[in-house]
């Protein structure tokens, strides 16, 4: 019988590899061994298995083939001055149809997110959303980013080989980097650079010589605009000689994806990010070469890679608990789903992540949001405050828990004991000991995770 | 060692070797820059215009300005009609215009190219940091309260990442919540991201009752300001300033100046509220001298092409003309309008690398060491 992990570790393991649990859940991975819960954890991700509906616009034509179609309307109009209305009107409404559009779809991932059962396969999408990232400011096309989005979620957990060939053949990616103007007489390079600097490689790892051969072999890799399915142009494609690290022939893309899975500093890089995102921002540099090592061999399984990772000794040293800063996601989706708040509408909860300084598929630039202590400025932890106190200045928000008497933070048998009680509450909902001291000023357990929920040790994670 | 950290400690050595004498202004106050943001993109051929050139009037057959509106500051280059009081300026000679400013290989995104003139990388580049966080370095200096505001916009753009910073709409608001949200503590942490969390807290609760105790014993303006957005955080610069809350940059911003269709009634509107806006906040200034130690300048992601479109308005170009004002400016007309005949695929070709306005500002005006900006010379302004 393997070892129980116990409450912190547990505890530790389900903020980071999800959103964080209730006394309840965190009790009961406690009592398991930490092979088995991971074990659990990554069975589950793989089902796939989804809470909520594709958003309305899928499957509607992406807007790059509206507004094809409606130039054509526009051109009909011969009176200059009625024509002049009519792109007034129609630029108009294709804001306000992006809006609406970028709205529902931001709030269909965070309705995903609070409701779903497995929170592995949405912290990995974060993750992976970070690192290929794409932004609708760009894209312009919430369907096109909405079929990225699934293609990182079909390979979330598993096969990252698949995943890279998805990515270099993703519209969303191919629109976002420029790839679309990437042609045999006039290569564009800015894919083949992203793709060696932060996909794969990382600085240093590669001459400018490499960026402009990689570039010439994704030349013609482009998308079918009216149905917004990748294409590759032939005409566009430059069939001459190539050489790419030390390797020589007439390269396409696809050759360049399989040398960069070819070369050990790729899985480096990649776990690297990875130990910042779920570990610390100090690298551990041993452990990093370890995991990349497993992934390798099992040819880039992601799961592989996570089982590694969550499972090894070094995850769970003391001192990478509740030391990273809560990114918006985690501190937002991570109290919805804690004190399962109730709300009907998406909108308010995608504006508070935006004004927290993480606009989903929207990060800043093509290195995504920096995290780690940048999530917290002057401004954000304001705002932070701001809308913790909010929501915590009426228990009525929680009506789930005031029915059943804060049971799923407390386990029910020691909840009379007032020593107890705190102790309970304060494990649950924050990693380390408080700032402020916790006052139990009433038999109410809601003042008391008033407190911590307000403390600023419940920004960690 | 990561950058950040890495910026860090470089700003305890090289980045701030600024002697509080060189920062003090004609007064012997500390001196201020106030950044003007003109988001969306400013028409510059429209706002400093090249009236004396037929190739203006054939670009821009439906949206050229007419050469008897402009307000001429040579022979060949006039303000847009809105701007009364940038001329009035102009001509105490206090008004510094720089055309044709931009960068190589530009960038027409909004994002990406704003993006670009915040963090001053090159067109290819990503930095975190804001050129003003880097310029400041990461250390707060001498009597310093804070390294700057951003007022109004929450994101303090070219100030970003630097920790001595605060983003509000107006201090009394900022006064309050902080109060009500957080707690003061003198406690510590091994445990970095925590005490990250509690250095950002202090700082907040210190910068806000500073700015609190300055703005109690301060005067009233006695100057009413238009009530557009820029004239009500341009009230909130002079409040700041006049109440002498030491602090070197404050950013405060106007638009959207994304003039694609029918643009002329609203690129006038536009340009007179910066007008008026700027004529309250220098009149206020004056009237409590402290308008020699301030510098107002301007900047904005990009200029808009040569030509009209078909809509009557102007798409996302490159090169722009920028305003340097102040009591202790020297004005006139600087850098080169650019060529409308010898245009880049429609664009206009930049003189003036927009590095050499933050060397100005950052060396040139506010004295501070910032290495980086080193090639570039600052403008002979002062």
């Amino acid at each position: 019988m393997a070892r129980k992990m116990g409450f912190d570790a547990a505890r530790h393991l389900l903020s980071r590899a999800g959103f964080g649990g209730s006394h309840a859940e965190i009790e009961a991975a406690a009592k398991r061994s930490t092979k088995d819960v991971v074990e659990d954890l990554i069975a589950q991700a793989k089902r796939g298995k989804m809470h909520e509906a594709a958003p309305s616009f899928v499957g509607e034509a992406p807007a790059l083939l509206e507004m094809r179609s409606r130039r054509r309307e526009l051109m009909a109009i011969k009176d200059p001055v009625e024509q002049e209305k009519k792109k007034d009107q129609m630029r108009r409404e294709a804001i306000q149809t992006g809006i609406v559009r970028a709205l529902e779809f931001k709030g269909w991932w965070v309705q995903e997110m609070v409701a779903t059962t497995n929170p592995l396969t949405e912290k990995m999408l974060l993750f992976w959303h970070n690192h290929f990232t794409s932004s609708l400011q760009k894209v312009k096309s919430p369907v096109l980013l909405y079929n990225q989005h699934m293609m990182l979620r079909k390979h979330a957990l598993g096969s990252f080989r698949e995943m890279l060939a998805g990515v270099a053949r993703d519209p969303a990616m191919i629109l976002y980097l420029d790839n679309v103007s990437n042609r045999r007489r006039k290569p564009n390079e800015n894919f083949a650079r992203e793709l060696l600097e932060l996909f794969t490689l990382g600085e240093g790892h590669y001459t400018e010589k490499d960026i402009k051969e990689a570039a010439r072999a994704f030349t013609g890799w482009t998308l079918d605009r009216k149905t917004g399915t990748f294409r590759f142009a032939r005409g566009q494609h430059d069939y001459d000689e190539k050489t790419f690290m030390g390797k020589t022939g007439t390269l396409d893309g696809q050759d360049i994806l399989d040398k960069l899975l070819e070369l050990p500093q790729t899985s480096l890089y990649i776990v690297g990010k990875l130990w910042r995102a779920f570990v610390s921002q100090e690298p551990d540099e041993a452990e990093i070469a370890r995991v990349a090592k497993v992934w390798r061999e099992s040819d880039y399984d992601n799961a592989a890679m996570m089982r590694a990772l969550l499972t090894s000794k070094a995850f769970y040293e003391p001192e990478y608990r509740g030391n990273q800063i809560k990114s918006p996601a985690e501190l937002v989706i991570g109290s919805l789903r804690l004190f399962r708040v109730q709300f009907d509408k998406t909108n308010p909860i995608v504006g508070a992540m935006r004004r927290l300084g993480q606009d989903l598929f929207n990060p800043p630039n093509v290195k995504g949001w920096p995290g780690g202590n940048a999530w917290i400025t002057s401004d954000s932890l304001l705002v932070r405050q701001q809308i913790l106190t909010r929501v915590f200045r009426d228990p009525g928000n929680f009506p789930a828990l005031v029915e059943e008497g804060w049971g799923a933070l407390l386990d029910k048998k020691n909840a009379g004991n007032a020593k107890k009680r705190v102790d309970m509450l304060r494990r649950t909902i924050v990693p380390v000991e408080p700032i402020y001291s916790i006052a139990d000023v009433s038999e109410d357990p809601f003042e008391l995770v008033r407190q911590l929920a307000l403390d600023p040790t419940y920004q960690l994670c | 060692m990561d950058r950040r950290h890495f910026l860090k400690m470089a700003g305890l050595t090289s980045m701030v070797m600024m002697s509080p004498l060189d920062a003090l202004g004609a007064s012997g106050k500390r001196r201020v820059l106030v950044l003007v943001e003109l988001k969306g993109g400013n028409d510059g051929l429209n706002t400093v215009v090249p009236f004396a050139d037929s190739a203006y009037y054939r670009l821009r057959p439906g949206i050229a300005l007419k050469k008897d509106e402009v307000l001429k500051l040579d022979e060949k280059v006039g303000l847009h009609p809105s701007l009364k009081g940038l001329h009035a300026s102009f001509k105490k000679d206090e008004l510094a215009i720089v055309q044709g400013v931009g960068y190589d290989d530009p960038n027409r995104s909004h994002f990406r190219s704003i993006e670009i003139w915040e963090t001053a990388s090159k067109s290819d580049e990503f930095l975190e940091d804001g050129w003003l966080a880097r310029a400041m370095g990461n250390k707060r200096s001498g009597d310093l309260l804070l390294d700057g505001v951003s007022v109004g916009e929450q994101d303090p753009g070219p100030m970003r990442g630097d920790p001595h910073i605060l983003t509000f709409s107006n201090p009394e608001q900022l006064t309050r919540a902080s109060k009500q949200l957080l707690r003061p503590t003198d406690a510590r942490s091994e445990n970095d991201a925590l005490m990250h969390i509690l250095d950002t807290q202090r700082e907040i609760l210190r910068a806000s009752s500073g700015i609190e105790k300055k703005l109690a014993d301060a005067p009233s303006l006695g100057v009413s300001f238009p009530g557009s957005r820029l004239g009500k955080e341009l009230e909130v610069a002079a409040r700041l300033i006049v109440s002498e809350v030491p602090v070197m940059v404050i950013r405060v911003s106007h638009g959207s100046f994304d003039t694609h269709a029918n643009q002329q009634g609203q690129h006038a509107r536009l340009l007179e509220q910066l007008d008026e806006a700027l004529v309250a906040f220098r009149k206020s200034l004056i009237k409590h001298s402290r308008w020699s130690d301030t510098m107002v300048m301007t900047y904005s992601e990009f200029g808009r092409r040569a030509s009209q479109n078909a809509s009557r308005g102007t798409d996302h170009g490159t090169a722009a003309p920028h305003f340097l004002m102040g009591g202790k400016i020297k004005g006139g007309l600087h850098g080169q309008a650019p060529s409308l005949t010898d245009l880049a695929g429609g664009d206009l070709k930049h003189h003036v690398d927009f590095r050499t306005l933050y060397s100005t500002a950052a060396t040139g005006w506010l004295g501070l060491k910032a290495d980086e900006l080193k090639t570039y010379k600052p403008l002979p302004i002062f």
